[in-house]
């Protein structure tokens, strides 16, 4: 793996260039620790309530105090990191099949193929997204496998551009050609040649959405689709938070929120820092 | 106005797309209308008897086409919530949503655009760093969150702001309605007291809206502004002993605002997406939260007709953006 | 002001600096010449030689990263290089014009060419909205756009490459300027074109008694167009006299090498190969006092003494310890 050396210099040279990026790349850790672990880290058990000790003020007992029923907001917090990330994983996993291949394919074979993709991009685009996930979980049922369905088709046409446009430079430049020539069968140009080269810039991509998803799902959750109560879950303890806000208990509402913010700027981070290793051009 | 036209005909493929996919998701689809509008009480034979009269027993076909006949004829269906048509409801909640949305992308382009023109124009200075951060923490913000953070801080803290309920304080009554936006309504009938409880319910949903909009702006403008400063014809104008003013406002910023707006398609259908959730914080009236409590009541036709007028405004929307872009850009208007 | 003469511009010992990542480019070294009134000077040397970073520096438009380090230009009695950037700012555009190459780049793409010529006359001329755009359909008319008038409304993406530079000529002299740089202005335009361009130049120059530097890679315009020809090696100029001596007589040896190569002095300087060696890297700390040595076939112990110009016959300046 002689041709790793270079890019692995670079990435050493982003980290410790911009300390933000390393910064990220510790909450990231953070998070998947949480994701992985949340379940036996908790404190508290997340989901038992304990109506005495109801709204509680954070303190040494509660770090992010209690909710309405007296569960530990800290430990529903920490557990709800395997869902909310995991939701996120999930659709973006899904969209990169998805949107990689018809972009992929799209930008290989052209014609009728690119016509049907380009299509489909523009009919999901031509809702605001969000709405459409709405639409669409409502439709199918609020379960969390249609949020992740819902959140991976909304950022469908992203992906399709990106693997297109790749697809399409690479396929100009002739190799393609050349592999052809030497016999080889559409498909194994396709996913021998193609996809290899377009992989850097579709982990770019995913990374750069990973944050968006979580807001998606979060969102979702907040308006009452989706992951149900009492599941812990960042919008949905964000929601149940909402009405202590006007009465002066902040932290139900305070830290769920934070926490999700957290992760979606760890995630946008972390993509701005990967971006910069992968394709140094496009540095903002 | 051929020019018009030639562009409306240019939307209808996007308008005929949300019409299907809306045809899709609500008969198509496994999810069950006829429970949505038999409602979750619904006994097995009255959800059949709801399939007959809705129709949703006759082939797809057949169900479009009505489908189809219904909504040229403003036909949206009834809610069972409030009990009016879907197109009453909707039309009179709607100059609510519009109210705010345009109020925050206001906001939200009066900030965004100075910073990130300041940005681009003293670029690595400190302004170009707080645009960077303003930026990368913008995307990052669950706007539902925001917004409860800004009631937190303006109507508990501070008592600057009222409580978080809707267009006007319980003491204000509506003005009479000529736009159906009570800033306008209010200032039109001379009514300044309306006028101030509309604005000061406004501030916070709007600022919340302003906040998430304002980082896509701001990076596109500076983004914009640096590209189009860096150009040769800025340096023309600048060898021309032109003054900074002209340079920068006449000469640059013209050029870059056109990216600008192009950008506020995408800007647009992030705002219309985050209304809902604003919307649901604020109890503001508006015709996401009237969906948010149509889903929770498992109402299906106030759904699928926010759904609807949400993508075809979004349609519209990007129809707007395109004619100001043409009115701007004298290629986009000739090329084609 | 005039002096014996009459020089509109004098430049003496102009050194620039660029701060880059990999290093400070030593872009120019006391750069000197002087333009007559109604003179024109060429400025010629192959690509990167320092032409253009010339003008820019002495119309204060450099790079952020670009840094006059010494000299002075003296133009009607002013400093160029010590101006105020308010100075500068009424220097500019009226009192000395600049021509860029690529003209179509060099307009706004979306303002109508009528209105940028009457941005420059109501800044320069002092006239008010009416009477510039009038004014601008008279520009127009000078530098021969056939009807001027409904082409003031045009942008420039309508317009033909020839048509856009003539634009960009009416905007450099819009206000009358004393002098009037044109870095590479017939570049990418084709022979009429180029000629045409030439003429409304050489016209203006006659009757208002414009000195021009007329940068350009063509040695055969140069020596059509221009009184005198400076010409430029990595930063330096390295020979400098009037056209017809530096043609029939040229010293330095890269500008035989220049001559020999183009013997009609008919070709332009991108396509000669045979002057070996490429231009040496500015940025490098060991640069020898004379940068032509490296490529010199006629080097001698002395190059390595710091490099001074000498004048061989009168206005006849050469860089060179073994001139031809
Ligand atoms: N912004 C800059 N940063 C660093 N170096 C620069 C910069 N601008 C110019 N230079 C250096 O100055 C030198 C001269 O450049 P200049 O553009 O004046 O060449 P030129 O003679 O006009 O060439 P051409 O015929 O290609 O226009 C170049 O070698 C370049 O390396
Ligand atoms: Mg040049």
């Amino acid at each position: 793996m002689k041709g790793l050396a270079a890019p692995l210099r670079h990435a050493r040279f982003v980290v410790t260039e911009n300390p933000v990026t390393g910064f990220a790349l510790a909450l990231f850790i953070l998070f998947i620790v949480a994701a992985v672990f949340g379940p036996s880290l908790a404190p508290h058990d997340p989901l038992a309530s304990n109506t005495a000790q109801a709204l509680q003020p954070p303190s040494g007992q509660y770090w992010f105090g209690t909710d309405q029923l007296g569960r530990d907001i800290f430990s529903r917090a920490l557990v709800a990191a395997r869902l909310d990330i995991g939701i996120a994983a999930a659709s973006v996993a899904l969209v990169f099949a998805m949107g990689g291949f018809a972009g992929l394919a799209s930008g290989f074979f052209g014609g009728w193929t690119d016509a049907l993709v380009g299509r489909l991009s523009d009919t999901i685009m031509a809702f605001p997204l969000f709405v459409l996930a709405m639409a669409i979980v409502a439709a199918l049922g609020n379960t969390v496998p249609n949020i992740v369905l819902a959140t991976a088709i909304i950022n469908f046409p992203l992906y399709v551009r990106v693997a297109r446009a790749e697809t399409t430079t690479r396929r100009d430049a002739g190799f393609v050609d050349a592999a052809r020539v030497a016999g080889h069968r559409d498909m194994g140009v396709l996913l021998g040649q193609v996809m290899p080269n377009i992989m850097p810039l579709m982990v770019v991509q995913m990374s750069l959405t990973m944050g968006y998803a979580i807001l998606n799902a979060a969102g979702l959750s907040f308006i009452g689709l989706g992951v149900r109560p009492p599941t812990p879950e960042w919008g949905i303890m964000v929601a149940e938070g909402a009405s202590f806000i006007v009465s002066g208990e902040w932290w139900v509402a305070l830290f769920p929120g934070a926490t999700l913010m957290v992760a979606v700027f760890c995630f946008n981070l972390l993509g701005d820092g990967l971006r910069d290793i992968v394709d140094p051009r496009r540095r903002t | 106005m051929a020019g018009l036209l030639l562009r409306l005909a240019g939307s209808l493929p996007a308008l005929a797309a949300v019409i299907v996919v809306t045809f899709v998701l609500t008969r198509v689809l496994p999810g069950d209308a006829a429970t949505y509008f038999a409602g979750p009480t619904a006994s097995a034979e009255s959800i059949a008897q709801i399939k007959a009269m809705l129709g949703l027993d006759r082939p797809l076909p057949e169900q479009f086409w009505n489908y189809i006949v219904a909504l040229f004829h403003g036909n949206l269906g009834m809610s069972l919530t409030t009990g009016q048509p879907v197109l009453t409801d909707l039309a009179a909640r709607l100059p609510a949503s519009a109210e705010l949305t345009l109020c925050g992308l206001f906001v939200a382009i009066g900030i965004a655009v100075p910073l990130g023109i300041a940005a681009a124009v003293r670029q690595g200075k400190m302004v170009d760093h707080v645009c960077r951060v303003l930026v990368t923490a913008g995307v990052s913000l669950p706007v539902f969150f925001t917004g409860l953070l800004l009631v937190y801080v303006f109507y508990f803290r501070l008592s600057w702001l009222p409580a978080p309920l809707g267009r006007l304080d319980a003491f204000a009554s509506p003005p009479p309605t000529v736009t159906g936006f009570f800033l306008i309504d209010a200032a039109i009938a001379g009514e300044w007291e309306t006028w101030r409880s509309a604005a000061a319910q406004l501030i916070l949903p709007a600022a919340t809206l302003g906040l998430f909009a304002l980082a896509p702006i701001a990076r596109i403008t500076r983004a914009s502004m640096l590209a189009v400063l860096g150009a040769e014809f800025i340096r023309t104008a600048r060898a021309s002993g032109l003054s900074g003013v002209t340079v920068i406002i006449t000469y640059a910023l013209r050029n870059a605002l056109l990216p600008v707006i192009t950008t506020l398609g995408m800007v647009f259908s992030f705002l219309l997406g985050a209304n809902v959730l604003v919307e649901k914080v604020f109890a503001w009236p508006g015709i996401g939260s009237y969906a948010v409590e149509a889903l929770i009541a498992s109402d299906g036709a106030p759904v699928q007709g926010f759904v609807l007028t949400m993508a075809i405004l979004y349609v519209l929307l990007n129809l707007t953006i395109d004619m100001v872009n043409r009115a701007l850009d004298p290629r986009a208007r000739r090329g084609s | 002001m005039m002096a014996a003469g009459a020089n509109v511009l004098a430049v003496d010992g102009l050194s620039v600096a660029f701060r880059t990542r990999a290093g400070t480019v030593a872009a120019l070294d006391r750069v000197s010449f002087t333009v007559g009134k109604g003179e024109t000077l060429a400025l010629v040397g192959e690509s990167g030689s320092g032409k253009s970073v010339t003008a820019y520096a002495l119309l204060g438009l450099l790079d952020a990263a670009g840094r006059v380090t010494g000299g002075s230009a003296s133009f009607e009695g002013d400093d160029l290089l010590r101006a105020s950037p308010r100075e500068l700012a009424s220097i500019r555009g009226r009192r000395v014009g600049m021509i860029f190459q690529n003209p179509r780049a060099a307009l706004n793409p979306i303002r109508p060419i009528g209105r940028q010529i009457a941005d420059v006359l109501r800044r320069h001329a002092g006239l008010g909205p009416r009477a510039a755009k009038a004014a601008a359909v008279e520009k127009l008319r000078e530098v021969g756009i056939p009807d001027p008038a409904r082409r003031a409304a045009a942008y420039p993406f309508e317009l033909s490459g020839g048509m856009c530079q003539r634009v960009m000529i009416a905007i450099a002299v819009a206000a009358s300027p004393a002098l009037l740089i044109a870095d590479e202005p017939t570049t990418g335009l084709d022979v009429t074109t180029q000629a045409v361009a030439m003429d409304i130049m050489a016209r203006l120059a006659a009757e208002n008694g414009m000195g021009t530097i007329l940068i350009t890679h063509d040695l055969a315009l140069a020596a059509e167009r221009s009184q005198r020809i400076a010409v430029m090696h990595a930063g330096h100029i390295v020979e400098d006299a009037p056209t017809a001596e530096l043609l029939a007589h040229p010293r330095h040896p890269y500008t035989r090498g220049l001559l020999a190569a183009t013997p009609t002095a008919a070709g332009t300087l991108d396509d000669l190969h045979s002057v070996p060696g490429g231009l040496p890297d500015l940025r490098r700390a060991d640069l020898p006092p004379c940068r032509y040595a490296e490529r010199c076939e006629r080097r001698v112990p002395g190059c390595d003494d710091p490099l001074a110009w000498r004048e061989l016959t009168p206005g006849h300046l050469v860089a060179c310890w073994n001139p031809a």
